[in-house]
Formats: C-alpha cells, sequence, structure tokens
C-alpha cells in the first residue's frame, strides 16, 4: 500500500518523532473519559507548576466527512470542543483539544502536551497516564470488535435443485 | 402581512410556562428521570436530535430531550440554538470511514464482501413485539476473535473494475465546501450543499421523499451496496500546533446505495452511488438520505427530473425541520390585525355578492 492510501493508519503523522508522540497523547486523552483520565493524573503524585497561557474555552468544530467516504469534502455537522493551553516549569508549552464541554478533560490534555515535551516528565507521564489509558481503549475496542465478530452471519442463497430420479 | 408583535399577557405567558414545567415533570410519585439515562437508554433519540440538530453532544441532546418533553423537533430546536451561542475554533480534516471501527456492517447487495456481514446491535430480524416481560438485559456474546481490523468500504471492493462510479474527486476550484451554517442556501446547488442540508434535514421528511422515489415518484431503485456503523476518530488540526490531533471519537452511520446506469454517449454503463452520513446509529436517516442524494443527481446521469424528489429547490427549501416547524407553527402566534384587514375584505366581498345577485345588472353595468 503506498503513502495515499487512506487504509493506512496515520496518513497525517508527521515526520518528527515528537510530534508523533503528542499526537499519541492528544488521542489517548481525548479519546478516554475525563473521569479516568482524573484518576491517572491522580496517581501521579507530584505534577508540574503550571501557568495558564489563555483562559479554557469552548466552541465547536465543524465536523467533515467525504462524499461516498472517500471523495469531495462537506460539512456534517458541529461538535462541541473544549481548549486549553498552560505552560509547564521549564518552558514547555502544552495546547489541549478535546470533543465536549469539559473544561478539565481539555487543561489535562494540555498538560499532557506540555509534560510530553518535557525531558523531566516525559516518562512518568507514559507509565502512569498514556500507557494505563492506551490499555483500557484497547481492551474497549477488542470487546466491540469481538461482540461484533459473535453477529458475523453467512447469509446462503438457496439453490433449487432437482432430485435425480 | 406578517403576525404583528403584541402586548400584554405576561402573567398569563409566566403562568402558562409554570405550569409547562409541572405538565413536564409529570406525576411526582414516579421518579424523575435522569439526563444520564436518556443519555444511555434512548439513545436513538439522542443520536437523531444531534444529527438534525448539527450538534454531536450527547449530554445536550439528552437534556434538550428531556426539556422538551420528549418532542424530537422541539429538542432539535434547542440543540441549534445553543450552537449558536458558541465560537467556531475551526473545520474537522474529513472522517475516515474507511478507517472506521466497525460495530456493524451490511450488504444487500454482495453477499460474500470481505469483512462479512456483521450484524451489530440492530431491530432488523427481531420479530417487533412488545416483550411484556421486562427482564434484565442480556450481555452481548463475545466471539473468541474479533471482526478484522479494517472492513474494507463497496467502494474498494467494487471500484477496480469500474463497475461502481468513483466518488467525485475535491473540486480544485473551491477552497472551502459550502456551509449553510455561514451561506444562504443558493441554486443550483453543489452536492457537498445538498448532504449538508440532507444531513441536518428531518428525517421523516427525507424517508418519506425516499418512499416516493422507490415507489415510482422518482427514478431511484437501488440497492443498499453498504451500511456501516462504528466510531471514527475526529481530527483537527490546531493553528498552535500545525500538525492534526484526534480530539475524539464519534459514532456514525454511513449508506452507500448502488443503482444500475445504462450508461449515455460519454458514460459506460455502471452503477452509481448515492451517500449518506449521519451522526449516531440512524439507519433509517443515512438510507433516506443516500436515495435522495442519487434522486438529486438526475442531471449527471440524464435522467429527466419529472417528481419532487428530483427537484432540489423543492427538497432542500423544505428538508429544515427548525424552519418547517417554524412557518407552520407561527400561525399559532396572534395574527389579529391580519385578521381585521381580512375580515373586512371578506365582509366587503360577501356585500358586493348578495348585492350582485338582488341585482344582476349592478354588475354588468359595473362591468361595462
Amino acid at each position: 500500500m503506498n503513502q495515499s492510501d487512506p487504509l493506512v493508519a496515520g496518513q497525517n503523522r508527521p515526520a518528527n518523532a515528537l510530534a508523533a508522540a503528542r499526537q499519541r497523547a492528544h488521542a489517548l486523552i481525548a479519546k478516554s473519559h475525563p473521569a479516568t483520565v482524573q484518576a491517572c493524573f491522580a496517581r501521579m503524585g507530584d505534577l508540574p507548576q503550571t501557568s495558564p497561557l489563555r483562559p479554557t474555552e469552548i466552541g465547536l468544530i465543524m465536523v467533515r466527512g467525504r462524499v461516498g467516504g472517500d471523495g469531495q469534502r462537506f460539512n456534517l455537522g458541529e461538535l462541541p470542543v473544549a481548549r486549553a493551553a498552560v505552560r509547564i516549569d521549564g518552558g514547555a508549552v502544552g495546547v489541549g483539544y478535546v470533543a465536549g464541554r469539559d473544561h478539565d478533560h481539555a487543561e489535562m490534555a494540555a498538560l499532557a502536551d506540555a509534560m510530553i515535551q518535557s525531558d523531566n516528565w516525559r516518562e512518568q507521564l507514559e507509565d502512569v497516564v498514556l500507557a494505563p489509558l492506551a490499555a483500557e481503549l484497547a481492551i474497549r475496542k477488542t470487546t466491540n470488535a469481538r461482540k461484533a465478530a459473535a453477529t458475523k452471519v453467512d447469509f446462503f442463497t438457496m439453490v433449487r435443485t432437482r432430485a435425480e430420479k | 402581512m406578517a403576525y404583528v408583535s403584541v402586548k400584554g399577557g405576561e402573567r398569563a405567558i409566566s403562568n402558562a410556562h409554570q405550569w409547562l414545567d409541572e405538565a413536564r415533570r409529570g406525576d411526582c410519585g414516579v421518579g424523575e428521570i435522569g439526563v444520564d439515562q436518556i443519555r444511555e437508554q434512548l439513545a436513538l433519540a439522542v443520536d437523531r436530535v444531534m444529527m438534525e440538530g448539527s450538534c454531536y453532544d450527547r449530554d445536550l441532546a439528552a437534556m434538550a430531550i428531556k426539556q422538551a418533553r420528549g418532542d424530537v423537533t422541539e429538542a432539535i430546536f434547542l440543540l441549534r440554538a445553543y450552537r449558536t451561542t458558541l465560537a467556531r475554533f475551526g473545520a474537522s480534516e474529513p472522517i475516515e470511514t474507511q478507517k472506521m471501527d466497525v460495530l456493524r456492517r451490511v450488504s444487500a447487495a454482495f453477499k460474500d464482501i470481505p469483512g462479512g456481514q456483521i450484524l451489530g446491535p440492530t431491530f432488523d430480524y427481531t420479530h417487533r413485539l412488545i416483550d411484556f416481560d421486562e427482564t434484565e438485559a442480556a450481555k452481548a456474546p463475545l466471539a473468541e476473535d474479533s471482526i478484522d481490523r479494517v472492513i474494507p468500504t463497496i467502494g474498494h471492493v467494487l471500484g477496480h473494475e469500474s463497475l461502481l462510479e468513483p466518488a467525485p474527486p475535491e473540486d480544485e476550484n473551491t477552497a472551502e465546501p459550502y456551509d449553510l451554517t455561514r451561506e444562504p442556501m443558493a441554486f443550483p446547488a453543489t452536492r457537498d450543499q445538498r448532504l449538508q442540508a440532507l444531513a441536518r434535514g428531518d428525517e421523516g421528511f427525507l424517508l418519506s421523499l425516499a418512499y416516493a422515489s422507490q415507489r415510482g415518484w422518482g427514478n431511484t431503485h437501488p440497492l443498499c451496496g453498504e451500511i456501516r456503523l462504528g466510531e471514527v476518530a475526529v481530527e483537527l488540526v490546531p493553528e498552535e500546533l500545525g500538525f492534526a490531533i484526534e480530539v475524539g471519537e464519534i459514532t456514525v452511520t454511513e449508506c452507500q446505495m448502488i443503482s444500475n446506469f445504462e450508461g449515455s454517449a460519454d458514460r459506460p454503463p455502471q452503477f452509481t452511488r448515492g451517500y449518506g452520513l449521519s451522526f449516531g446509529h440512524n439507519e433509517r436517516k443515512a438510507m433516506s438520505m443516500a436515495i435522495v442524494d442519487r434522486a438529486l443527481r438526475h442531471a449527471e446521469v440524464g435522467e429527466t427530473p419529472a417528481h419532487a424528489v428530483q427537484d432540489e429547490e423543492f427538497v432542500l427549501y423544505h428538508s429544515d425541520n427548525v424552519e418547517a416547524s417554524g412557518f407552520v407553527q407561527h400561525l399559532k402566534l396572534p395574527h389579529y390585525v391580519d385578521f381585521q384587514a381580512e375580515l373586512q375584505f371578506v365582509r366587503r366581498l360577501r356585500k358586493e355578492w348578495f348585492a350582485a345577485r338582488e341585482n344582476p345588472s349592478t354588475i354588468a353595468e359595473a362591468a361595462e
């Protein structure tokens, strides 16, 4: 499969590894329930000192689809999103965007985005927050995929045959 | 002349709204329903309100349904009103339905479609009988193995032979897709504009149009190429970052209808497609949308439009239930001045009519 094949995951992945790590952290936090993310951060003990860069706020993004699933773009409908930006000790700036209207969720995404850029925090974030979220997400996905597999059918068409006399 | 504003009635209005609150609550001896219960247990009503309200937020949609006493159209109005209060941060990257984490996927056309027929949580094949013996919900059985991680779409399955028309490529001349929330309806409509309007459109209206089209008031004889339900990631490229991040996942239903096309001077015979996409789980909506989308493409395949479903002005001007409901229901509001004027007019006509009957010559004279 070549790069333009839509079935290849991560088409938008930037070349540099740090950006890829940031994308992964964003995805894991955004796709996890805020309470689950909160529980992970609570297990962290110390957290970096933060200073907010702009007020956390809620807005909309227009969700787009493609005609036929792979053609011209069109506007499907809107999705509320919360966004936050923080600076942590050491200067790293984190940005968070998560679907929904939960300010804390967006702030945790921004915090994680800043921590992953910091050599002091990257490893701990991975172990205490990101890895458990990834594991939980994988379980959720696998459970659904197994439920779906249990409903897989083989329709067959009846073939009329005449018995030999 | 439209209705004119009236003054007064504030106390009656306030009292009526308090009664509405009381009536909404119903019998206080029965426990109050929670927004979370609506979100979890009336999920398909929530899905419909999110799509036609054009705002994917399960909690808000559930809250709207509760406050609208279960009146779905009223709830859609509440959600549409809410969305106008928020700023627009941007637009997502197009969702990639080919990469959907599939929960359900069936094709009525291809029995042996790669990836298989996956029924998922469906009403299909149920007996549609009320179960008077409501027992605790069953647990979904788990298969040993998962379904394939990526299930190919019908476009991938048939596309390589050109038996199925390819999806229209991006128009290089348009920088951004048409946005009905920013631009007024204009005709002739482009396909992106039509699909946005149909996605927001009233399910009942589209269902009836699709039904009429199938029955002969249209020219659509489709087969359901594929329906898929599942979760897709929503990606956004925030300015601050300059690269795409996933901001969450949404559940969507996608429908690809296929109709045969016998060919024209320019195009070989092939299957043509109609496309439907909806927030949440709503196959009736996605299928109706796909049939109406295909019917509106009559010019592309050289069909002669002869029916309502093929008339884009008729379809797109009347598909929005917030507008439709507003225009029909505004007739309830005071029209006293209009009525006074019409009353005078009808009285004069009656006077003239009776006068003419008593003395026919006056009419003849007046006419000369």
